[in-house]
């Protein structure tokens, strides 16, 4: 064994990985099980890896109530997109003033961006902030806005790379041959910012795509569900899925297959970011050592 | 001298664009950072819609009173600190020896592949992680009651009403879900100490041991250092998500898994006890304030270029 183990280190190595691996696949793997297996297999033997009997039909049970998965489903689009752009505009235009050297008043702006990350109001605060002065309870924009458009770390880490990669000569020689600021920022410093561009436009997309806080505290009304709040409140409670607001009618016998459509729910929910992630997982990678190295 | 300040004034002017510009982000930061800052204030009071926020009576530190004197104070405290400091401690751990491992894959694409799936939990919603949960252990259908249990002879035991195992349940949720983020800056760390280094430990007949307690570990200890002091900063702050989703939200399990963050959200949304909840939450704003600043100066001590300020 010893003699083996000094030989072939490599592939007890490899070995421990794929157990690695396994642990962090498997559950995937017992939720899609879950999601194609007959209902009554479920109530008899539990979820398993290997089911006994095979049945689609939590997704036939799920594509006759479409119409509350896709709404769910484009709202959690429409608001990764508009989102992401927004948080992308709004942040670059407060991190470029700042990145110049010139800038009046540079410092104290710094500080009033950075100070955000040291200290919060809290939940409470927040909430109140929300609700009783802007009145967003059950209001789309409550799942844009707060907490997430505009956050210092990617502030900071915007200026950062505009401060070290931008040549101020380039910005000079468009001044003096009198590009206005707006011209410069837009036409010169953004195409020159691609990499942190699109690594902070990822996280935010992935952040958009994954939030549930918000839609969990500001919205009760079902129609303006994100996928995401849909699945939060499927799993807090189940009997959500035969009540009207989800299926359309009342379904006094609830004869749903409730274990099995709730796991083909989650399995619809998570298969884009699996399928995203190999695409974007380079850039992902990249900007997580970035912000660590930097933060 | 004079000639730069005459400059600087006369350009003021030509910065009103620059100056347009972060008025959004102000606005944006005035309103969702700074007034919360000081919307704290209303954990002195007493708070009634009918008179609204500003009009309500002071209380002075009446809601402290209620929240300190009730066991609630002490558990959320404990739990908080326990779990994440338990958190900070085996992620660490964990981390650094994957990296480690991971570093001595000798084929490329196996071992970016190994960190690709690695990093894939750090990249679901805490939401999904509660149906992965589920899935496992689910008192009537879970995997682990029905399949595993039954294996070697057990019977089915009821985890969501049952306190005791949760600390165990969520530190393993923690760990699978957040280290491979860890895993992933530590590795970005050691792949990044120069070869020769080792190449002259192998001459000089190093094993792979030594090599790695007196080359790898002092090399990438800084990033360790910071990594966890950072952490340590934030150790007043729970991961909502994990508590609330992965417990399903379950009353019966709240002894060992109610935190700071999850107390002020019930207060907040399920009992409407507005002063308890702000109260609560001030005192972690409060604490958590500290601890970030104390932790940002043992870290400037150690590496001021890693320091936040």
């Amino acid at each position: 064994m010893t003699i083996k183990r000094r030989k072939n280190p490599q592939i007890l190595l490899n070995v421990f990985f794929m157990l690695i691996v396994c642990a962090c696949i498997i559950p995937f793997v017992l939720l899609f099980m879950a999601s194609i297996t007959d209902e009554n297999t479920i109530i008899k033997y539990g979820y398993s890896l290997f089911p006994k009997k095979v049945s689609s039909y939590a997704y036939e049970y799920l594509a006759t109530n479409k119409d509350s998965i896709f709404r769910a489903y484009g709202i959690t689009v429409i608001i990764t997109i508009v989102g992401t752009f927004a948080s992308l505009l709004i942040m670059s235009m407060l991190a470029y003033p700042i990145s110049r050297k010139d800038m009046p008043f540079r410092k104290s702006m710094t500080f009033f961006v950075f100070f955000t990350m040291l200290m919060n109001g809290g939940l409470v605060p927040t909430y109140l902030v929300y609700t009783r002065l802007f009145n967003l309870k059950n209001n789309i924009l409550a799942l844009l806005i707060p907490m997430l458009l505009v956050r210092a770390f990617y502030v900071l880490l915007m200026r950062t790379f505009f401060a070290t990669t931008i040549p101020d000569s380039i910005i000079e020689s468009a001044n003096i041959d009198g590009a206005s600021e707006w011209l410069i920022f837009f036409k010169i410093v953004l195409p020159l910012s691609y990499p942190v561009m699109a690594t902070v436009g990822l996280f935010q997309a992935v952040n958009y795509w994954n939030d549930w806080f918000n839609g969990m505290i500001f919205i009760t009304d079902s129609k303006l569900y994100s996928i995401q709040n849909l699945l939060n409140r499927i799993l807090l409670d189940i009997q959500f899925l035969s009540t009207s607001q989800f299926s359309g009618t009342y379904d006094f016998t609830s004869n749903i297959p409730k274990e099995s459509v709730r796991m083909a729910l989650a399995v619809i929910g998570v298969v884009p970011i699996l399928l995203a992630y190999p695409f974007f997982q380079k850039y992902f990678v990249k900007g997580l050592t970035i912000g660590a190295v930097k933060g | 001298m004079e000639y730069v300040s005459i400059k600087k004034k006369r350009n003021y002017k030509k910065y009103y664009p620059l100056f347009l510009m972060m008025l959004p982000g102000v606005i944006y930061l005035l309103f969702n950072n700074y007034l919360p800052m000081l919307g704290i204030v209303i954990a002195f009071k007493d708070i009634d819609f009918a008179k609204g926020i500003l009009l309500s009576d002071w209380v002075g530190f009446r809601n402290f009173e209620f929240l300190f004197r009730t066991a609630d104070a002490l558990i959320i405290t404990r739990n908080t600190l326990l779990y994440n400091g338990s958190f900070i401690i085996i992620n660490l751990v964990a981390a650094v020896g994957i990296a480690i491992l991971l570093n001595e894959i000798r084929n490329n694409y196996l071992a970016r592949f190994y960190q690709s799936v690695i990093l894939l939990p750090f990249l679901i919603s805490m939401v999904i992680v509660g149906y992965l949960v589920f899935s496992l252990l689910s008192m009537e259908t879970g995997l682990i009651n029905n399949t595993i249990l039954p294996m070697i002879g057990m019977e089915g035991i009821q985890w969501y009403s049952e306190p005791k195992y949760w600390p165990f349940i969520l530190t393993i949720v923690n760990i699978w879900k957040n280290t491979g983020y860890l895993c992933v800056v530590y590795y970005a760390t050691i792949i990044g100490i120069d070869s020769e280094y080792y190449e002259a430990a192998e001459i000089d007949g190093a094993s792979k041991w030594q090599q790695i307690t007196k080359i790898t570990i002092p090399l990438i200890k800084q990033v360790i250092i910071v990594m966890t002091l950072l952490q340590i900063g934030r150790i007043f702050y729970a991961d909502f998500g994990l508590f609330y989703q992965v417990t399903l939200n379950a009353g019966a399990l709240q002894s060992t898994t109610n935190v700071i963050d999850t107390y002020v959200y019930r207060a907040l949304m399920n009992m409407g006890d507005i002063g308890m909840a702000s109260a609560a939450g001030l005192y972690q704003s409060i604490v958590g304030f500290i601890l970030v600043i104390g932790s940002n100066l043992v870290v400037r001590k150690i590496d001021s270029e890693s320091a936040l300020f």
